[in-house]
């Protein structure tokens, strides 16, 4: 275990125009953080030795990889959010990768352009493209944004100085003109994204692509069911982690890594092997997505006391709870069937967005939670303003439920943990 | 067996020490920079003593000494509920930290809200105030209550409500209208916080900032309920901690 080392390649992250000087420290940092955070747990499944194996080479192994298909003329996006068509992205032979805005250290070179203000994700990440140093960031050919909200939409905007930026309209409603406008989108991106390869991407192709990451959605799937088990046989910050992987790994290794582990999982609930004792408070986040390496609140809830054992977010079921349609026979029938799944997402930018409501005290039964911690990043409106409705209906049922607002700086660790500690006593009664 | 209860607040230590199930010693102090070290020094004057710490440094004396823990939110709710057995909200205005904890009809935890990254509402934006009017704590509460209105002032923000009260010195208002004026904008907070929690017929109400008469009267004013306040509400938190250890040392040793 001590061996664990986020590895370096100065000459790789020359190459692609980072400032290496600031970026060294970086690997080193990460080091530390994860052994305290992730090696530091107990009785953590043998499997997991894959992905800190992905974490050991997020700034090498995995960038090489890119760049492979960089050269080989294959398409490497940049995304922010889960309602990237990512099935046109394999269909092109490409690679879509998740960047990370989950990080305090690049938020001061954001500041020096954006507005203090504005959500802690959106500064990260376009801190990480000002200060040049994300190598991701680096690698893409083009980054995909989204309408989701207003700190993103008008970032796009600044951010396409920097890198090409492709801006997709997300509706906000779900009614068949929205549905028929993002239809459009998707075809516009797909347009986008054959012009990288020079050639147009055909039924076949999407085809595969779908099955590919129906696969992965499905793999996850298995591993959160698995997980929801009392006591559980993973702890949520490795679930966490791997959901966050999912953003950046390749498709079918990744597929291949977690039903792996699932089959771990699968024996070592036979054998009664858990990570935390079936008495342990049994805790659900809601909300804001986490990107890597925002690890602050797992990292809470399981030092005091607690067990995550569902993340309902976009780092978590709304990512692949589901899936597209396979039977399709033409390629406009499988845009069509690819747009509804899109559009199932219960993203907070929609209005209404019942189905969220639904969704949340649905999967809370599922996972056998005993509370739910909303999560919320500062100035994230749309999650905190649902927190609303979403107490309200907690409330009726009697679930316990807190709401949180945080950022990625660890000045509010110490509040936070008094919350959570109490949170925790509330459940025990 | 001496049974101790610590609470270490951000601004001030709490010390209560039970002797035979009664009161036998309490203080309230301010804590040092090393917070940790006043509340080892008090445990070593106790021996044998069996000790629950709470508050803000609780797993900092845990790092060092043999004392259980439970959060500040859980020991004020049942310090209070000790003091007013009805009780079903409590109000707790610390130094750094105010919180509003509702309970069920039994004493459990229903629901409870804390100010966020920010000191408005707290016992230090007092503070701040009554330094920048050139007040001690005690001066200033009197001079709110000895005037009968004041111009409402606008900011709630620490910083802001600073330069606003040097403006409004500046501009001529007298400084005891201008100490209402901010005892007011946090009484409407504080208000504000009970009102998304949910009360009933009554309110208790805890912590340091519990001592200030004006205070009180301001939210019962602004609830409109009668605001209930213990003897000594700064050590409410410490007193259940030590109940606790009570509650601990017999359950360890029942015969005892
Ligand atoms: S929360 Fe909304 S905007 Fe953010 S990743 Fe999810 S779907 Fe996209
Ligand atoms: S966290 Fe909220 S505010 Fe930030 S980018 Fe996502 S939707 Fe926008």
């Amino acid at each position: 275990m001590s061996a664990f080392e986020v590895k370096s390649d100065p000459q790789l992250w020359e190459k692609l125009g980072m400032d290496v000087a600031r970026f060294t420290g970086m690997p080193a940092m990460l080091t530390q953080a994860y052994t305290n955070i992730f090696l530091a747990q107990q009785n953590r499944p043998a499997k997991m030795a894959y992905f800190d194996g992905m974490v050991e080479n997020i700034h090498t192994g995995r960038i090489h990889e890119l760049m492979e298909a960089k050269e080989a003329g294959k398409p490497v996006i940049g995304t922010f959010c889960v309602y990237i068509p990512e099935e046109v992205v394999v269909a092109a032979g490409g690679v879509c990768v998740g960047l990370c805005g989950g990080a305090q250290g690049s938020i001061a070179d954001a500041e020096k352009v954006l507005p203090r203000n504005i959500c802690p994700m959106v500064k990260s990440a376009f801190g990480f493209k000002v200060g040049k140093i994300c190598p991701y960031f680096q690698a893409v050919d083009f980054v995909y944004g989204e309408t989701t909200c207003d700190a993103k939409k008008k970032t796009w905007e600044l951010l396409d100085e920097y890198v090409p930026t492709h801006v997709m309209e997300i509706p906000q409603m779900k009614r068949d003109k929205d549905k028929a406008l993002w239809l459009d989108e998707v075809k516009e991106f797909k347009v986008a994204v054959d012009k990288i390869t020079g050639t147009e991407t055909g039924f076949d192709e999407l085809s595969q692509a779908i099955v590919t990451i129906n696969a992965k959605r499905k793999a996850l799937q298995r591993l959160n069911n698995l997980r929801h088990h009392n006591p559980s046989p993973i702890s949520g910050k490795d679930m966490l982690l791997i959901e966050q992987i999912a953003f950046y790994d390749e498709p079918n290794r990744f597929v291949e890594n977690v039903n792996a582990l699932c089959d771990e999982l699968e024996e070592r609930i036979k054998q009664g092997i858990a990570v935390a004792p079936a008495s342990t408070p049994r805790i659900m986040v809601s909300g804001t997505p986490m990107a890597l390496p925002n690890w602050k609140l797992h990292n809470i809830i399981e030092t005091s006391g607690g067990i995550v054992v569902n993340e309902e977010s976009c780092i978590g079921t709304r990512y692949y709870k589901d899936l597209i349609d396979e039977g399709s026979t033409t390629l406009e029938q499988q845009l069509e069937r690819l747009t509804e799944r899109y559009m199932k997402i219960d993203c907070s930018c929609f209005t209404p967005n019942t189905e969220r409501i639904d969704q949340v005290l649905k999967e809370y039964e599922q996972s056998g939670a005993e509370g739910i911690i909303d999560y919320c990043l500062q100035f994230c409106h749309t999650y905190n303003i649902e927190a609303v409705k979403l107490r309200k209906a907690c409330e009726e049922r009697g679930i316990p439920f807190m709401a949180i607002e945080s950022d990625y700086s660890p000045d509010d660790v110490g509040q936070l943990k008094t919350r959570v500690e109490a949170f925790i006593e509330q459940i025990k009664g | 067996m001496v049974k101790v209860g610590i609470d270490l607040g951000s601004r001030t230590i709490k010390l209560v020490a039970l002797k035979q199930g009664a009161i036998s010693f309490h203080t309230v102090v301010e804590s040092s920079f090393e917070p940790h070290r006043q509340a080892l020094a008090f445990l070593e004057q106790h021996v044998p003593v069996r000790a629950v710490a709470t508050g803000y440094g609780r797993h900092l004396v845990q790092q060092h000494a043999e004392v259980d823990v439970i959060t500040e939110i859980k020991a004020h709710a049942m310090g209070a509920r000790y003091f007013f057995p009805q009780c079903r909200t409590i109000l707790d205005v610390g130094g750094q930290d105010s919180k509003v904890i509702s309970l069920t009809a039994e004493g459990k935890v229903q629901n409870f809200q804390m100010n966020d990254k920010c000191a408005a509402g707290t016992g230090r934006f007092l503070e701040m105030m009554a330094v920048s009017l050139g007040y001690t704590m005690a001066e200033f509460g009197a001079a709110a209550a000895g005037v009968e209105q004041a111009t409402p002032i606008n900011s709630m923000c620490a910083v802001f409500a600073e330069s606003e009260v040097v403006s409004l010195k500046n501009s001529g208002m007298p400084p005891a209208e201008i100490a209402r004026a901010v005892h007011l904008a946090v009484a409407n907070r504080l208000a504000t916080m009970v009102r998304k929690v949910g009360y009933g017929d009554h309110l208790v109400f805890s912590g340091g900032v519990a001592n200030s008469p004006i205070m009180v009267s301001l939210l019962a004013q602004e609830l409109g309920v009668p605001v209930l306040v213990p003897d000594h509400p700064s050590i409410v938190g410490a007193l259940w901690a030590a109940l606790q250890a009570e509650l601990l040392h017999h359950r360890d040793s029942p015969a005892a």
